[in-house]
């Protein structure tokens, strides 16, 4: 715990053209962004709209902007993001602000379906478990990219996002390279096609601040690289 | 009024500035270095007069700028190749550091040979 007892917190509030509220807040040990913003809705304004639920970092419900940077508020200590005791937090960048620390997430998600992000089956539930190597290229591939919590952290941090709104973006890049390496998804090259487009991996300027946030550890600009690759190798075989 | 925004500031995103303005200031300058050229043709004097003033130092100090954004545009050019078309590195950093490195000592030896 530092010095300070009492936290300053500006806290944005309202929708788009909102504006920063200060907040004064008891500091304490082992004190997350979310009890912060917890305790401003819990003692000082119960209108204070905000989202969360495992409070663990599962649910990838949390994200908002601390100082500037898109962070899970549940797994953030403030010991580790204040600066002189002053804290500013706001929603996420890059989606429709409905109210306070509240961002509509439908064009995050929407994005999800249009780079296809979902697994296309080959077999039944009456055909045998398919065997897939752990240790095979593609399935280490895969790996990496699977424990993504849709907390649109990435999303927030990506300023190709910002200049293009229909950019797919890096977490639904990363959903899809992953599928491209299922070997038991029926259309890979279907997910490529999806992803091949003017707003789609080619799009990406390789700023890394995907992976530089990611709470997860993953790097989508590792995956949109691969898509880069694999779909130029499918033009030039024909098959896109 | 706009929420701050504090996610520019690591190695990946400097390369990407100084890809974006090493290429923009090498687009502004070709065509002027086309024009000098074109000089040759018909305006002997004209572009002798002209080299006579690149002689200047201050002008070998901006042309070893020049010679750093190339270095740069050139190195950044390659570092995209390698990322889109080798498998993942995840020396990236280092990468970017051998890039700016190289730049800068082209600049260096651009000076060396100038004076
Ligand atoms: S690497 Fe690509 S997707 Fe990731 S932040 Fe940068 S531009 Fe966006
Ligand atoms: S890739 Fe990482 S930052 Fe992006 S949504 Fe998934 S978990 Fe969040
Ligand atoms: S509340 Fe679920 S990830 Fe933070």
């Amino acid at each position: 715990m530092s010095e300070n007892d009492t936290l300053s917190v500006d806290i944005w509030r309202g929708g788009e053209d909102g504006s920063f509220q200060t907040f004064h807040v008891p500091q304490r040990d082992h004190q997350t962004i979310l009890d912060v913003v917890t305790y401003v809705q819990k003692k000082l304004d119960p209108a204070l709209a905000y989202r969360f639920a495992c409070r663990v970092g599962m649910c990838g419900s949390c994200a908002m902007t601390v100082n500037g940077e898109p962070r899970w508020t549940c797994r953030t200590h403030v010991s580790r993001v204040a600066r002189d005791g002053k804290l500013t937090i706001a929603p996420l960048r890059n989606m429709p602000v409905i109210r306070d620390l509240v961002t509509d997430m439908t064009p995050f998600f929407e994005k999800w379906r249009r780079a296809t992000g979902s697994f296309v089956p080959s077999a039944t539930r009456h055909d045998p478990m398919a065997s897939v190597d752990p240790a095979s290229a593609e399935r280490t591939a895969a790996d990496e990219g699977i424990e993504c919590i849709n907390c649109g952290i990435c999303y927030a941090a990506c300023d190709v996002v910002a200049w293009n709104l229909d950019y797919l973006g890096p977490a639904a890049l990363n959903r899809a390279w992953t599928l491209v390496n299922d070997e038991r998804d029926a259309d890979r090259t279907g997910h490529l096609r999806a992803v091949a487009g003017d707003a789609g991996c080619h799009a990406c300027h390789t700023h890394q601040s995907c992976s530089t946030y990611c709470p997860k550890a993953l790097n989508p600009t590792a995956a949109i690289a691969g898509l880069k690759r694999r779909t130029v190798e499918a033009a030039l075989k024909g098959g896109l | 009024m706009k929420p701050p925004v504090a996610t520019r500031g690591h190695p990946a995103y400097w390369a990407f500035v100084l890809h974006r303005i090493s290429g923009v200031g090498l687009a502004v300058f070709l065509p002027l270095h086309f024009y000098v050229l074109a000089m040759a043709v018909d305006e002997a004097a004209r572009l002798d007069r002209f080299l006579a003033w690149t002689e200047n130092p201050l002008v070998k100090l901006a042309e070893a700028g020049l010679v750093i954004l190339l270095a740069a545009h050139l190195a950044g050019g390659l570092r995209l190749l390698a990322v889109e078309f080798l498998p993942w590195r995840d020396r990236q950093k280092d990468y970017i550091a051998l890039g700016g490195g190289f730049a800068v000592v082209a600049g260096l030896f651009f000076l060396l040979g100038a004076f």
